[in-house]
């Protein structure tokens, strides 16, 4: 009955029918109810290591700015330096609150000179699009949240490529083998107006398509085709989890939420302090001086890597503590955010945030797994790179 | 709907256990998939004294972890060490080759027949 309930509050995607047809298990997340898996976890994991995998994303936010203020406005509005994104090229970047906490992570793509396409988590994607309307505001620039019109798909692998450029129009051949990592350009594929973006969650080269709704189901299954002589398998929510946790990137809601701000996470290299008008001027941001006291003092806990040397996983959740006498769970030192066991490593990892005392790599740690320490050691992030 | 074994009985909680002395216990199809891929097993230990109904270990898969209880009171005479040592057996054959433990039995729960527990889990 909680799933029925759960079906009816949850939105769905464009693709939804094709995830039913696939016969993939459906969870909530963010409000939509999305694809956790078709097969197998691990089976979806390994697809995307090896050759590649086909993702639902279309639950994520696309919010456009327009017009010729749109780059201030998103100085702004936001912690990075998007008027210095080149035409075509993509950065990664936070909406912070006045006292500095994340509201979201974004990746911002500047399509053309007063274009940008702003990408935000399905959660908060109505919410970063009320703020970056509020905090356009006096700006020359029109914001428009094309989330319900626009589709999103990901192709991620080490695969993709050729996957991707074998339904490429001829003409856009060379622009989507050539494309930079964190670039994108319009591209016909499968005979579809789509922008194609080297950008991924995965930790693995590949591409995200933005795609019209209405064409999201052809260009999917011209996907699938395109990539069954290649090892492509659609893949769910709980292999990106696994990916991403992998290639260390952080997950809102996990490592980063209104507790947190980029310093914290790590990520304080996001944060453009010292950012200027056209002039030269200092240019104020929302967030900034909470982000500027913040970064002069040494954060109160630390975002590390931990590798178990056992094989019971450590959960979202769960405390990290000191390693007592016989194996017995000691002092809390801070809190697992993210933990699973690494398909592609075959060990447990997890992120955690714990004080800066315990945070040197090696330090060994435990983490109390439903009362038993098991024993981690801090790793420096990512886990996994690919070579 | 699923198919499941006529010769077993099945817990509410997913569990089966078939007729034979010992007993032998695991989880069903449904559990198996519900869990995801499996990648953990804590089992109870051989001469264990269990009792039907109460927690007798963990599953852990990729996504979660759940607890094991027992379908049945008794005594652990045997582990599925194969099992333990590659969890995936649970997922590819959960009642064959994936069961988890054997019971010397001295009490039953209340059992499912196969056809009872298809028309509540299936």
């Amino acid at each position: 009955m909680a799933e029925d309930q759960q079906e009816t509050q949850d939105k769905t995607t464009p693709l939804h029918d094709e995830h039913v047809a696939l016969g993939a298990s459906l969870t909530g997340f963010g409000g939509w109810l999305m694809p956790l898996r078709y097969t197998s976890d691990l089976a979806e994991h390994r697809a995307v290591r090896e050759a590649a995998g086909l993702f639902d994303l279309s639950h994520m936010g696309e919010i456009h700015l327009e017009g010729a203020g749109s780059g201030a406005a998103l100085d702004q509005a936001l912690v990075g330096n998007a008027s210095a994104i080149g035409v075509g090229r993509a950065r990664y970047s936070m909406i912070c609150a006045d006292d500095g906490s994340v509201l979201d992570d974004l990746i911002v793509y500047r399509l053309a000179d007063e274009h940008f396409l702003v990408v935000a988590n399905a959660g908060n994607a109505p919410r970063v699009a009320a703020e970056l309307v509020a905090r356009a505001a006096g700006f020359d620039t029109l914001v428009t949240d094309r989330s319900a019109e626009t589709a999103l798909v990901a192709v991620q692998g080490p695969e993709a490529e050729e996957i991707v450029a074998s339904l490429t129009a001829d003409d856009d051949v060379d622009t989507v083998r050539g494309m930079k990592y964190y670039a994108s350009a319009p591209a016909t594929v499968a005979g579809i107006g789509v922008l194609v973006a080297r950008t991924g969650y995965t930790g693995e080269d590949g591409f995200e398509l933005f795609v019209p709704a209405d064409r999201a189901a052809e260009l999917w299954r011209a996907l699938l085709a395109a990539g069954e002589g290649r090892g492509l398998v659609p893949a769910g929510l709980s292999a990106r989890d696994s990916l991403r946790l992998e290639a260390g990137m952080p997950l809102y809601g996990h490592e980063l939420d209104q507790t947190t701000t980029p310093y914290e996470a790590g990520l304080g290299r996001v944060v453009k302090l010292d950012k200027a008008d056209a002039d030269g001027a200092p240019l104020p941001f929302v967030g900034r001086d909470a982000l500027a006291a913040r970064a002069q003092s040494a954060p109160a806990r630390v975002l590390v890597g931990l590798r178990g040397e056992g094989r019971r996983p450590a959960r979202a959740g769960y405390d990290v503590v000191q390693r007592g006498l016989d194996g017995a769970v000691g002092a809390v030192v801070g809190r697992v955010t993210s933990g699973a066991p690494s398909p592609t490593l075959g060990y447990p990892v997890a992120m955690a945030y714990v004080t800066p005392e315990v945070s040197a790599e090696g330090t060994e740690l435990a983490v109390d797994v439903r009362g038993r320490a098991e024993p981690f050691v801090v790793v420096p992030l990512p886990f996994y790179k690919r070579s | 709907m699923a198919d499941f074994p006529e010769n077993l009985r099945y817990s509410a909680e997913h569990e089966w256990v078939d007729d034979a002395s010992p007993a032998t216990i695991g989880v069903t199809s449904v559990a198996a998939d519900a869990l995801g891929d499996v990648v953990y097993l804590e089992l109870p230990e051989v001469g264990a004294t269990i009792e039907a109904g109460a927690v007798v270990g963990e599953i852990e898969s990729t996504k979660s972890v759940s607890e094991l209880y027992s379908p049945v009171s008794g005594t652990v005479v045997e582990v599925n060490q194969s099992a333990v040592d590659d969890p995936a057996v649970v997922n590819s054959d959960p009642f064959g080759a994936g069961w988890l433990f054997k019971v010397d039995v001295t009490s039953r729960g209340a059992l499912l027949t196969a056809e009872e527990y298809a028309a509540q889990a299936g």
